[in-house]
Formats: C-alpha cells, structure tokens, sequence
C-alpha cells in the first residue's frame, strides 16, 4: 500500500538523495531558528538506524519538540537537512509511513474513540467499511476493543492515551514519533504503557522516536540516547543502552538498569551546569 | 495477537446517570413555575388590596383578560414580529457563517472589512434606523434590515473565534496527514467551531427581537401589516395600559420561545461531547 519515495526535506523542498543500508533517517547540520530569533537547534546531526527505539532526552526548551515536529515534516529547518533513506525499504515520507503521539492525548471530543482512531484512514481516502477492521485491530492492540462507540471524555487519561497511539498505529507506521507522552500520567499507568508501546516496537518493527524528561523511562526504552542540552538546543551525549530486549520488571530492579541510569543522569546533569533552565 | 493489559473495566460506563433524571426534570420545570405563579400571585394581591387603578398598573387577571379578549387583533402582529424576528435571524446566521468563514480563512480579508463589521456593531440602530427607513421603501425589508444588522456581529465574530480554536495539534495531525483544506475545514475546523457558532446563536436570537422591535418603533408604522411595537405604540397614545402590558407579554413569550429553541438545539447538537452542556455527574 505504502508508495515508495525518498527524498531530502531542506528548506527549499524534496531532493532525491542518499542511499545508506541500515540508516533510515539522517539528520544532517539542522539549525531551527524561529521568527523571533529564537535558536532551537544547532547544528544537529544524527543518522537514526532502522528499528532503533531512540529517545531524545533533555532539559525544558532544549529544541527535543522541534526536533520530532522537523523530523515528522510539520515544520522544515532552517538550514541543514533531514533524509529519508531510499534502501531501507521504510517508503520514506508517505503520510502511511509517519505515526505521531502528541504529550497530551488530542482526540478530536466530538467524535467517538472509532472515529478518532479512523480519522488518518479517512483522510487519505479509505472507506469505513474497508478501515473497519483495521481501526478494530489497532484498538484491540491498546485494549480498548470495547470502547469504540465511547466519547473521549467518558476515558481515563490513561485510555485517551491509549486511543492516541492506537490511532498513531492505525496506517501501520514504520516510524513512531512520539513527544512525552506519558509525562502527565501516574507512575502505574506510565509503566504500563512504556510496556505496551515496547510490544508495539517489536511485534511491528517499528523504528521509534521517543521524547522524555526522564532518564528512568528513557533507560527503561531505549536502545540508544540522545542527550540534548539547551540554549542553544544541541545534542551532548550519544548513549547506547545495550541491555537485551524484552526488558520487564526484572529489568528495572537490576544493577545493570541502575548503573545505565546513573550514566544517563550525570551526562544530563552536566547540561544543566552555568544553565538557568526552567523546568 | 496478544493484547495490551487493561486494568480499567473491559465495559463501556453508562454515562447517562438515569436515576437523578425524573426527579430533576420536575424541579427544573416546577421551580421556575413556581416563582412565577408566586410573582404573579404578589402582584395580583397587592393591585387588589391597594386598589390601584388599571391605567397605572393592570392586574395580571386583567392583562390576561385583554390578551384573550383582543387576541384576534394582536394575532396578526405576533406573527408580523415574530416571522420578522426569524428571517433577521435567520439572515444574520447565515451570513454570519459565511463571512465568518472568509474572514477566519483569509486573513487579509478580515483585515480589511473588519472595521465595516465593528462599525456596525458599534453604532446603534436606533440611529441608523431613520435613514434606512428613507432609503428602503418597503417598511417590512427596512424593519428586516435593521434587525438583520443587529443579530449578525454576534454570529460573525463567534464563527471567526470558533473557526480559530481549534487544537493546535489536531491541526498539526492534519497535516501530517495530508488532509486537503476542505478535509481539515469540514472535520476540524467546524466541529471545533461549533459550541461558539451556537453560543453566538443564543445572543443572536434575543438581539434580532430586540432589533425587530426597536426599528418598529422608530418607523413608528401604523396601519393594519404592523408588528407588536406598533400594538404598543398605539396602546401607549391612547392610555391603553392593559393592551400595552398584553402586547408587552407576547413580545416577551416570542424571545422565550426563541430562547427554548436555542437551548433545545445547542443540547442537540454538543450535549454529548461539550463541557457547556454536560452535566456533572455526583
Ligand atoms: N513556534 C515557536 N516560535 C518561537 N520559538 C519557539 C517556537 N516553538 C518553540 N520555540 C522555542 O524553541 C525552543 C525549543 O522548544 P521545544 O518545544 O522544541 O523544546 P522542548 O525540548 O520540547 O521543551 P519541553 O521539554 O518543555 O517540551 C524553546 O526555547 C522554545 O521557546
Ligand atoms: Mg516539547
């Protein structure tokens, strides 16, 4: 189904380029300033693997948001460019090829948890009868098979959560951008969903893109850290975490997830130092 | 295929509480009737009791004897006011949301032409009224006119804030999407417009009454094809004080009626998903 394209995204439009294996995203000397000089980003460089779960890690304003938001194409930087491999097989950036889950969960409240999870079939022009069983399977895979005919605000966070990456998965993505999702639930409920979303990388080869402010989840998920720190927005540190998947509660009670943390913690607290950050 | 662990119950809540929902419907009728009956029965009493004579203060018994007794009379008024007050309103909406939508779409559209809007939001139509009267012939599409500018500010500006709130990132998933403008303006952009399209509808409805009666007054129309303000205006020459009150109380029971139906639509279309209309449960 998915059309495959690749192509640089630069500030003037799509160049075909660049063929690596392995590589899906290459993110080559990205600066993002906006309109009131604000420099987001600078210089970001950054060649993201296929099937990698990556997370961006770092303080409050370090550009982590706009980093996603240029990746999934919502807005182009300002000098630099973001490509698409052509080799990866990943069909680069067709709208099929993006999932995307904001921090908070943006259902549309007007519509039921079906048409919310519907909605990007329907967009691109799938019928309801044909999205149907897909929009079934991407909400039995959250949990939320019987909850189709419900209006959002009759859900718990945690289940609006839910509908939000059951609608993310609903095109079957390659690529899952995600920006803190879970930064405004409870601990249990965060648990268990960094749990589910880890299913839905490997049972989908899925490559992620994670955003967090915590270093515990950011260890808990990732194979790989990307350690950002702000003013101007830069990368610091590249982590790799290379503890063996599936990871579960064994996993968060060992040393080894203890020591990773602590790793993380000093490389992200020496973005901190001489930083007025506001968190 | 293995599925995500839910400790939230695997069924649907009803949502609807259906226990509270008799009793309070009584209340929500009963009270206000009550207050009212009360009122009228106060007023009733002291008219009474201190004699005080009709052409300064008329009974509610008296009121309702003139209404019934002049029906026939005030009947064609009603209906002269009451279809006047719909086609502005009607008139008002729907140029509202055209216009709206232009403006909330095209910037520099709004930019321009807002100022004409303001302009005749701002001045009042007991002013402009007179000149209107000179300028169109027919009374009826003057009287149309005066109350279709008062009824329609609220209807534009509530369509353009509406059209502009919608969730920043339901619009940013649009368009990750690819939705054409049309898509994004059709399941986006309406939907989150219309609890203000609807709250502006409310304002709009008791003002184009309002239009429809002050315009009245200033083209202070006689004859037979004449609205309730005429009834007034008639009634107050010759000291009708019992007609007054009784022209006076249909006006009034043609707002609430607009109102009602107002109330009744919005409930339809956003009970079931907006804050305004939902109600809190315990
Ligand atoms: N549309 C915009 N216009 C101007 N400045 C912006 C805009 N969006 C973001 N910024 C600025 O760019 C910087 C990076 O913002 P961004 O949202 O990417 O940070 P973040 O790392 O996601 O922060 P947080 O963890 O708080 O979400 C911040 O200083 C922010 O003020
Ligand atoms: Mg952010």
């Amino acid at each position: 189904m998915a059309h495959q394209r690749a192509g640089v995204v630069t500030a003037m439009g799509i160049v075909p380029t660049m063929t690596k294996a392995d590589s899906l995203i290459r993110i080559s000397g990205v600066d993002k300033r906006f309109a009131n000089g604000t420099v987001a980003l600078r210089d970001l460089s950054l060649d993201i693997g296929q099937r990698q779960f990556i997370s961006f890690l770092g303080p409050s304003g370090c550009g982590k948001s706009t980093a996603l938001r240029m990746i999934a194409g919502l807005t182009a930087p300002s000098t630099g460019s973001i490509e698409w491999s052509k080799e990866s097989g990943a069909a680069s950036k067709h709208v099929h090829d993006i999932g995307f889950v904001f921090q908070e969960p943006t259902l549309m409240p007007w519509a039921t948890v079906f048409e919310n999870v519907y909605l990007p079939l329907k967009l691109v022009g799938t019928s309801r009868k044909a999205a149907q069983p897909l929009v079934e399977e991407a909400l039995e895979q959250v949990g939320l098979a019987n909850f189709a005919a419900v209006y959002p605000r009759e859900l718990s966070g945690g289940m609006k959560m839910r509908v939000s990456i059951a609608r993310a998965m609903v095109t079957r993505p390659r690529v899952l951008l995600m920006d803190e999702p879970f930064a405004a639930l409870d601990e249990m409920t965060r648990i268990k969903l960094n749990n589910d979303v880890l299913r839905l990388w490997s049972e989908h080869d899925l490559t992620v893109i994670f955003v967090t402010h915590s270093v515990w989840e950011s260890v808990y998920l990732s194979n790989r850290i990307i350690v950002m720190a702000a003013r101007p927005g830069r990368v610091v540190d590249d982590i790799t975490i290379s503890a063996p998947y599936p990871r579960d509660e064994e996993f968060r009670v060992s040393a080894e997830y203890a020591e990773y943390c602590k790793h993380v913690s000093k490389a992200l607290r020496s973005t901190l130092d001489g930083n007025d950050v506001d968190h | 295929m293995e599925t995500m662990s839910t400790t939230e119950s695997q069924k649907p809540r009803v949502v609807q509480a259906a226990v509270t929902g008799k009793g309070e419907r009584l209340l929500r009728l009963a009270l206000p009737l009550a207050t009212m009956f009360a009122w009228l029965a106060a007023w009733e009493f002291y008219v009474w009791q201190q004699a005080v004579p009709p052409y300064i203060l008329p009974a509610p018994s008296l009121i309702l004897q003139t209404l019934v007794e002049n029906f026939s009379s005030l009947e064609s008024s009603l209906w002269f006011t009451l279809r006047l007050t719909l086609m502005a309103l009607a008139l008002a909406v729907l140029s509202g949301a055209l216009i709206g939508t232009i403006f909330a779409l095209s910037p520099l559209i709004e930019l321009s032409f807002f100022p004409f809007a303001i302009m005749l939001q701002v001045t009042p139509i007991i002013a402009i009224a007179p000149l209107i009267m000179i300028y169109v012939d027919s009374t009826f599409a003057a009287l149309l006119i005066c109350a279709w500018i008062v009824a329609f500010f609220p209807m534009l500006s509530n369509t353009v804030i509406g059209l502009r709130s919608a969730d920043h990132n339901l619009k940013a998933l649009f368009r990750l999407y690819r939705a054409t403008p049309w898509q994004t303006f059709r399941y986006l952009l309406a939907p989150s417009a219309l609890p203000f399209f609807m709250a502006g509808l409310k304002i709009a409805g008791g003002l184009a009454l309002i239009g429809a009666v002050v315009a009245e007054f200033v083209a202070g129309a006689s004859g037979r094809d004449t609205g309730l303000a005429s009834r007034i205006l008639e009634a107050s020459f010759r000291n009708e004080i019992p007609r007054m009150f009784s022209s006076l109380v249909l006006v009034s029971m043609c707002g609430m009626a607009i109102f009602m139906i107002n109330i009744w639509l919005s409930k339809r279309l956003l009970g079931y998903w907006h804050e305004s209309e939902i109600k809190s449960e315990g």
